[in-house]
């Protein structure tokens, strides 16, 4: 089956200008992702990770280069891409209900329907019985689902995440990146995760990209084909004998010393 | 959580508290009580003179003849009214101004070292200028009254908004909102618990705005009250100015921290 493309990343380079210097953090990243394709993104620190996603979220404007998403320039936050944080970003007074709705709000599709939809979601998500509470009263998993919700309501072609578990214990992180996995999955979903944590880039991958230091330029592509493939969810990702081998080929091509 | 049976140590723990709370409230208004009663008592007996310092009964006999015969209401209405407004107009004015540096970040430097200099100035020594500019009525003490209190508010405001979390920021730009809609949306509901922080400060400021104001030019007032005793040498008149301005403060402060506690409900 020949999917569809969803981003296009052509040529991309990027300059930051500060008083003290000019650092080139991108350099010619070219990168296609297909439709219900996760991409996992891993570079030592500093490599351009997350400047790559604000990129293709319309945040920044390259240097050079051009990001399409369904063939559509990027020259500005687009409504069909939906980006996830570090942490969950909840705004402490509105509650859960309200914090879902936030996103058709500001774009204006806030109706009663959309209501029903957002608390349809949360019911499925099992956040039923907190869609009236407040984010304080809810824990670290929880919100960062309702963070996921809040992005998903909006139907995005492609979601971005930046590093968004590592705000959580090592257990929650387990558990929620398994959701969300399986939540991406189950709604066809692309999606592009930067993360440092390698396990977590293979378990919930189709593609691990590796970033070079700075400036940040496309190393090496790992397409991720685990046994488990039937059935695959990110924690029995982790059980597949190919697993092993996968993190210490992008351990390798990390190439970190300390 | 109301329903469970409480264990009995958890009892004592939450008896333990409340017996604190009370021992406090309890002390307070000892010192309170035990003020007023040395106070009356050092005058009675001449150990201070009564003509000078006053004293609680004088002061009480006073209030009810101001009280009953109207003059009071007339005193504490206009000081009030002209706390009441310049507060206001000090708040919003603030607020607007703050709104619009946030706006323009060029602009907020260009007028910083100005707004530094206003806010370490005494702004008491611009009263007797703005009463000749604006007029020796009400309107003069509202001035006043609001040049005490806005610089206050505009810098804790503007502060309190450009230390808005950038992270919701760039989410509400991911959403494609609008400069407009990030300051509904993020910013103003971020800054509530610091406006509130800042409403304590300013309504006192307000006051010493108002009460400069009513020393310099005025008929009537809780300023031109104490005035008035202290150039007749009347100290029970200034006594009692004084104690109605620290009965009505504490009301206002209370007012201002229960909405606090309405609004508080979010923040941890």
């Amino acid at each position: 089956m020949d999917k569809a493309k969803v981003v296009e990343i052509k040529d991309l380079g990027i300059t930051y200008h500060t008083i003290e210097e000019e650092t080139e953090a991108l350099r010619d990243v070219n990168l296609d992702i297909y439709h219900n394709e996760i991409i996992g993104v891993v570079g030592p620190s500093g490599c351009g990770k997350s400047t790559l996603l604000s990129i293709i979220a319309g945040l920044i404007k390259p240097t050079k280069g051009s990001v399409r998403v369904n063939g559509r320039l990027v020259d500005k936050p687009l409504n069909n891409v939906g980006y996830m944080f570090q942490s969950d970003q909840l705004f402490e007074w509105r509650n859960i209900l309200n914090n879902v709705l936030l996103g058709l709000e500001i774009q204006g599709k806030l109706d009663d329907e959309a209501k029903e939809r957002a608390k349809e979601m949360l019911h499925s998500y099992g956040l039923g019985d907190f869609i009236y509470s407040y984010p304080y009263q809810l824990s670290g998993g929880m919100r960062q689902r309702v963070a996921l919700i809040r992005t998903l309501i909006l139907e995005p072609d492609l979601l971005l995440l930046d590093e968004p578990f590592s705000a959580l214990d090592y257990q929650t992180r387990l558990a929620i990146s398994d959701e969300i996995g399986t939540i991406l999955k189950k709604e066809e979903k692309t999606a592009i995760m930067v993360t440092h944590d390698i396990s977590e880039a293979i378990s919930m991958s189709d593609r691990v990209v590796v970033l070079s230091q700075r400036p940040g330029t496309i190393k090496k592509i790992f397409d991720i084909k685990l046994s488990c493939n039937k059935e695959r969810t990110p924690l029995k990702s982790r059980e597949a004998p190919e697993f092993r081998h996968y993190f210490n080929e992008i351990w390798r091509e990390l190439d970190i010393h300390v | 959580m109301s329903n469970k049976s409480i264990s009995k140590s958890h009892q004592e723990y939450l008896s333990a508290i409340k017996r604190r709370k009370r021992s406090i409230l309890i002390a307070q208004i000892g010192i309170l009580i035990l003020t007023l009663v040395l106070w009356e008592v050092a005058a009675n007996f001449r150990w201070i003179d009564p003509f000078i310092v006053s004293s609680p009964s004088r002061i009480v006999k006073l209030f009810i003849e101001y009280a009953t015969n109207g003059n009071l209401h007339k005193h504490v209405f206009v000081s009030l009214m002209e706390t009441i407004v310049g507060f206001a107009a000090g708040t919003i004015l603030g607020l607007i101004i703050a709104i619009g540096l946030w706006w323009s970040e060029y602009w907020a430097r260009v007028i910083d070292p100005y707004i530094v200099v206003l806010n370490s100035l005494p702004k008491t020594a611009l009263a007797p200028i703005i009463i000749i500019w604006v007029g020796a009525g009400y309107s003069g003490i509202i001035v006043t009254a609001i040049s005490v209190s806005i610089v206050v508010t505009i810098m804790n405001m503007y502060n309190s908004f450009i230390s808005t979390d950038p992270n919701k920021i760039k989410l509400l730009k991911t959403f494609g909102a609008s400069k407009p809609q990030i300051l509904k949306k993020l910013v103003l509901p971020a800054s509530i618990p610091n406006l509130i922080g800042t409403l304590k400060i300013s309504i006192g400021l307000s006051w010493v705005g108002v009460i400069i104001g009513e020393f310099l030019v005025s008929k009537a007032g809780i300023g031109y009250l104490i005035v008035y005793g202290s150039q007749v040498f009347k100290l029970d008149i200034v006594m009692m100015g004084v104690v109605i301005l620290a009965i009505i403060c504490a009301l206002m402060y209370k007012i201002i921290a229960s909405i606090e506690k309405h609004f508080i409900k979010w923040i941890e």
